[in-house]
């Protein structure tokens, strides 16, 4: 952090000018490459103005060169601390255009790895916001049920964290009968137990409290005009979750609550996403009971590839497999908007065709550009520590937000 | 069409585009409803009337994005396209605005204040502009970057590269070397709407096949088929497959 005095004050002087500093671009706190310039009064924050756009990656032209199935990890890559959210709006955005059946056991797949990816983001944000404001153990705690997380996305897909295992029809391959079992142990045992051992640390903690509760109040009015979504919105008590709300896949299946703020605080917001993940985990619980057997992807053989035995056995199953992964699919001209909940908001696709083989435009939805953009609203007047608080209650990763 | 897919389910969209139209009046240009989404097309400079009319009289509360389209062919080529929520209805709709480089957009930042970034994001990327908009500067590229990167005509490799350079113990700015071609892969069939001459085809233009006859041959009967007589005498007994009797009828039809 670098400081700047814009005039010196000396004593006796009764007028102290403000102070700007640089908050980033590299900072423990700051969760990626944000820079914020600060205006100071003291040590009370008077206007912040972010800069973001340093891991700018030009992802969303880079797609508009791919084939669709190419551009499919280019989403794992955006909020790398939930891959397979990012993946869902794109997949449903390009079943939506195709309008293609996906089989009801890639469904509930689907929905399964897909809370799995909420409990391994939830982990992550809860455990480096207690530490953005003080304490070190429970983030330690909760990386281990993250490496369990991880684990689970290892046995199912052969990557810890790039996944890019949703595809448009469905899943890549089905997982092993072992891992339903071991994820099904886990919730029953070491979650609840992990989990609420670290949350026993800090949810009555009095520190924890002091430096959360009453901080960046928001309005139900200001988090509907400023855009806000996921955890942001349900903290400031509205009870708006897309997969209640507009359910996609078998999400209407599932039985679960809203958790929602009272206070509209950086406390509430912590504690949504703690009930989430005990949500999350009854909705896997659910999956993992009424999961049927099935394929785990369309049979829609000009949208998702055969499978490698199947292609090695037949002709018309070669050609395809070649087709498919050197032209790829050609997609209805149109254009559709999808958004899902993502462990951190809406996050929606606007996906543009022109009916070839390449996303004509694809517009990508991030969670965090416009919780971001309320920072000067919701810290002013607050103190320098609090930005912390408030940034890590906001859930912010710069690959999705910078795109 | 039936739908099948599992993408999120709104509320029916039955009727809404008409209310809205017709609610829109004169600043509606267009409105169509595809893949199950309502687009509406208004007039660039009511857009913001027409949002507030939106927000206020039909619920939809939240602007959740505003994407830029390019489309270099078209005379206004760019596409402004504003995503609107209503949480009380459960509905989603999109409302688009047309521009070109010089014909500015009226700022929503009047009726949200998360359309700032957005309309930063548009500007910046094509070259928007937005009138009215009292922060409109770069938000995603570099500090002193010129150009707008997201433009069909802008190349996806870029034009300016930076290292960091050990002999100035900075990163220097360098216009993009590449150490190969930029390789753009085409993976349309030939033989489904490629517009490119494939190899060897361009000899078929330069030497046009020969003309077709004035009058076609035609086989009618067996007696035409050019055997001569031996041969028609052997075709009229006819064989297993192909009795006399039919032979005959054929020749006698022809």
């Amino acid at each position: 952090m670098s400081m700047q005095l814009e005039q010196s004050p000396t004593t006796g002087d009764e007028v102290i000018s403000n102070y700007t500093i640089n908050f980033g671009p590299q900072h423990p706190a700051a969760h990626g490459v944000l820079r914020m310039v600060m205006e100071l009064d003291g040590e009370i924050i008077e206007r912040i103005d972010p800069h973001i756009g340093l891991l700018h990656r030009g992802t969303e032209k880079l797609i508009e060169h791919k084939t669709y199935l190419q551009a499919l990890p280019y989403f794992d890559r955006l909020d790398y601390c939930s891959p397979l959210g990012m993946e869902y709006s794109y997949v449903l955005a390009i079943e939506k255009l195709l309008n293609l059946e996906v089989p009801l056991r890639a469904q509930y797949l689907r929905v399964l790895f897909a809370e799995l990816t909420r409990i391994c983001n939830h982990m992550l944000n809860l455990g480096s916001h207690v530490m953005d404001v003080g304490a070190m153990t429970p983030n330690l705690w909760l990386f281990e049920i993250r490496e369990d997380c991880l684990n689970f996305f290892e046995r199912a897909s052969g990557a810890r964290m790039h996944m890019a295992w949703f595809r448009p029809g469905g899943v890549h391959q089905d997982v092993p009968l072992k891992l339903l079992a071991d994820i099904g142990d886990w919730l029953d045992t070491r979650l609840p137990r992990l989990f609420e051992d670290a949350m026993s640390l800090v949810v009555d903690n009095r520190i924890f409290k002091q430096r959360n509760v009453d901080i960046a109040h928001v309005s139900k009015e200001d988090a509907v005009a400023w855009g806000f979504s996921g955890p942001m919105i349900r903290g400031a008590g509205i009870p708006w979750d897309l997969r209640k709300s507009q359910p996609y896949d078998v999400y209407d299946r599932m039985d679960f609550e809203i958790p929602v703020g009272t206070r509209s605080d950086c406390y509430d917001r912590f504690m949504v996403r703690v009930e989430e993940v005990r949500q999350s985990a009854k909705i896997m619980k659910q999956c993992l009971a009424e999961m049927p057997e099935g394929p785990v992807s369309s049979t829609d053989r000009k949208v998702v590839p055969p499978g490698r035995g199947e292609m090695k056995q037949s002709m018309e199953a070669l050609i395809h497999h070649f087709k498919l992964y050197t032209e790829g699919f050609h997609v209805p001209a149109g254009e559709v908007y999808v958004a899902t909940e993502s462990p951190k908001g809406e996050f929606g696709v606007y996906l543009v065709s022109d009916g070839s083989n390449k996303p004509y435009r694809c517009k990508i939805r991030p969670t965090a550009f416009s919780h971001l953009q309320a920072m000067d609203m919701m810290c002013k007047g607050h103190m320098l520590p609090d930005a912390t608080a408030i940034l890590g209650a906001i859930d912010v990763v710069f690959g999705e937000c910078d795109r | 069409m039936a739908v099948v897919h599992s993408a999120p389910k709104i509320a029916s969209n039955q009727g809404v585009a008409d209310v809205l139209g017709s609610a829109l009046g004169k600043s509606l240009v267009s409105a169509k409803e595809e893949h199950g989404e309502i687009v509406l097309t208004v007039a660039r400079d009511s857009i913001e009337d027409a949002l507030r009319l939106l927000r206020d009289e039909h619920a939809y509360q939240q602007l959740v994005e505003i994407a830029g389209v390019d489309y270099p062919e078209r005379a206004e080529r760019f596409e402004v396209v504003y995503m609107l929520l209503s949480l009380t209805r459960n509905h989603r709709i999109m409302v688009k605005v047309n521009a070109a480089e010089n014909t500015p957009v009226p700022t929503v930042t009047t009726l949200w204040p998360v359309a700032g970034w957005l309309e930063r994001e548009v500007f910046d990327m094509y070259g928007v502009i937005f009138a009215g908009n009292p922060d409109l500067r770069r938000i995603l590229t570099d500090y002193g970057f010129e150009g707008h990167p997201f433009r069909k005509d802008f190349p996806l490799t870029g034009y300016q590269e930076l290292r960091y350079s050990e002999e100035e113990k900075r990163v220097v700015y360098e216009p993009v070397k590449l150490a190969q071609d930029f390789r753009s892969f085409d993976f349309m069939s030939p033989w489904e709407g490629a517009d490119y001459v494939l190899p060897g085809d361009e000899k078929a233009a330069q030497n046009p096949a020969t003309p077709p006859v004035a009058e076609r041959k035609t086989t009618d009967s067996t007696k035409q088929t050019g055997g001569g007589a031996k041969a028609n005498d052997e075709a009229a007994k006819g064989t297993a497959a192909n009795p006399p009797a039919m032979v005959e009828k054929k020749g006698d039809s022809a």
